[in-house]
């Protein structure tokens, strides 16, 4: 795999002893789209990792995924893939669903392990 | 989770809104990114044991310590905690093959490998490796070889045990760090080989 994610420095995901730690689903989902696209050359990599980097040195409070989401939309965005504000308007829908639709797809390692 | 109705949408909703626009554009493969997401949870690393390998691999003096004493040699990394108070360290060779199960629960060195992943608790795994380990491993995609003997170690709460794996060949002259990399959970458990890149 020629994806790489850094293991130390400020643009390391988090781990626990090397194992990549997801808090709640929705950060794996933000990470795997992340890593998909830069294996099939929608994003370079290394640009997305640059300004992760440069986005947590901003914030350094903010939750790591968080500025992993933030960046990805802004690469995304700034490569024409999405245009300006539609992830918030779909988003906006979504929450806009009937009870019990609003639920993320289920986690893979859920499947998995039932 | 209940968004709620006056604030924006949380991550949760905006991670579902990107996945939905990315996978309507064809831009994102949705089992492909079901895959990703499972690799890199389950697969990738443990760094502190392939951390361990990397060095027996390279410095023929820590090999030897490591394969005489697991836990001080492992515990000179930095690498210590609970449930790994007494680790062993199995060398395989061209003639024996180590493969490790806890068959009464899942007693696993967790300061080298972390926490133990599914199908090392499940009950199939534990019963059936003891009773037919080169099937099992067959059926986990490791084919052992006839010649090569089998021996399948019990981890208990007492003694944890640990492979050393065998060097993938064109490895040569790879540094400790390139070497890591190449390093599997599964491989160290002993359900798998490592392969050069």
């Amino acid at each position: 795999m020629s994806i790489t994610t850094d293991t130390t420095g400020p643009g390391a995901p988090p781990r626990a002893n090397g194992e990549l730690v997801f808090a709640a689903p929705w950060e794996g989902r933000a990470f795997g789209m992340a890593v998909a696209l830069a294996e099939s050359g929608r994003i370079t990599w290394d640009e997305f990792r640059e300004r992760l980097i440069a986005r947590i040195s901003v914030d350094p409070a903010r939750a790591y995924y968080a500025c992993w989401l933030a960046v990805l939309e802004e690469v995304l965005v700034g490569a024409g893939r999405i245009g300006d504000g539609e992830v918030g308007t779909r988003a906006t829908r979504l929450a806009g669903r009937a009870a019990g639709h609003d639920h993320a797809p289920p986690h893979p390692s859920a499947e998995r392990a039932g | 989770m209940t968004p709620d109705p006056a604030g924006p949408p949380g991550p949760s909703l905006r991670t579902e809104a990107l996945e939905e626009l990315l996978v309507e554009r064809g831009l994102v493969d949705r089992a492909v990114l079901d895959g990703f997401v499972r690799t890199y949870e389950q697969d990738v690393g443990p760094l502190n044991g392939a951390t361990v390998v990397a060095r027996a691999w390279t410095d023929p003096g820590y090999r030897a310590w490591l394969l005489y004493d697991g836990t001080a040699a492992i515990a000179s990394l930095g690498f210590t905690g609970p449930q790994g108070e007494h680790m062993v360290v199995l060398e395989q060779t061209a003639d024996v093959h180590h493969v490790v199960v806890c068959t009464l629960c899942s007693c696993y060195p967790w300061p080298v490998l972390g926490l133990p992943p599914s199908w090392y608790k499940d009950p199939a795994y534990r019963a059936r490796v003891v009773r037919e380990p080169r099937t099992v491993l067959a059926e986990m995609g490791l084919d052992v070889p006839r010649e090569r003997r089998i021996e399948v170690w019990d981890s208990s709460a007492e003694v944890r045990y640990l492979t050393l794996p065998r060097r993938p060949a064109g490895t040569a002259g790879l540094p400790a760090e390139e070497l890591a990399a190449l390093v599997t959970r599964d491989a160290i458990v002993g359900v798998a080989e490592v392969a050069a890149r």
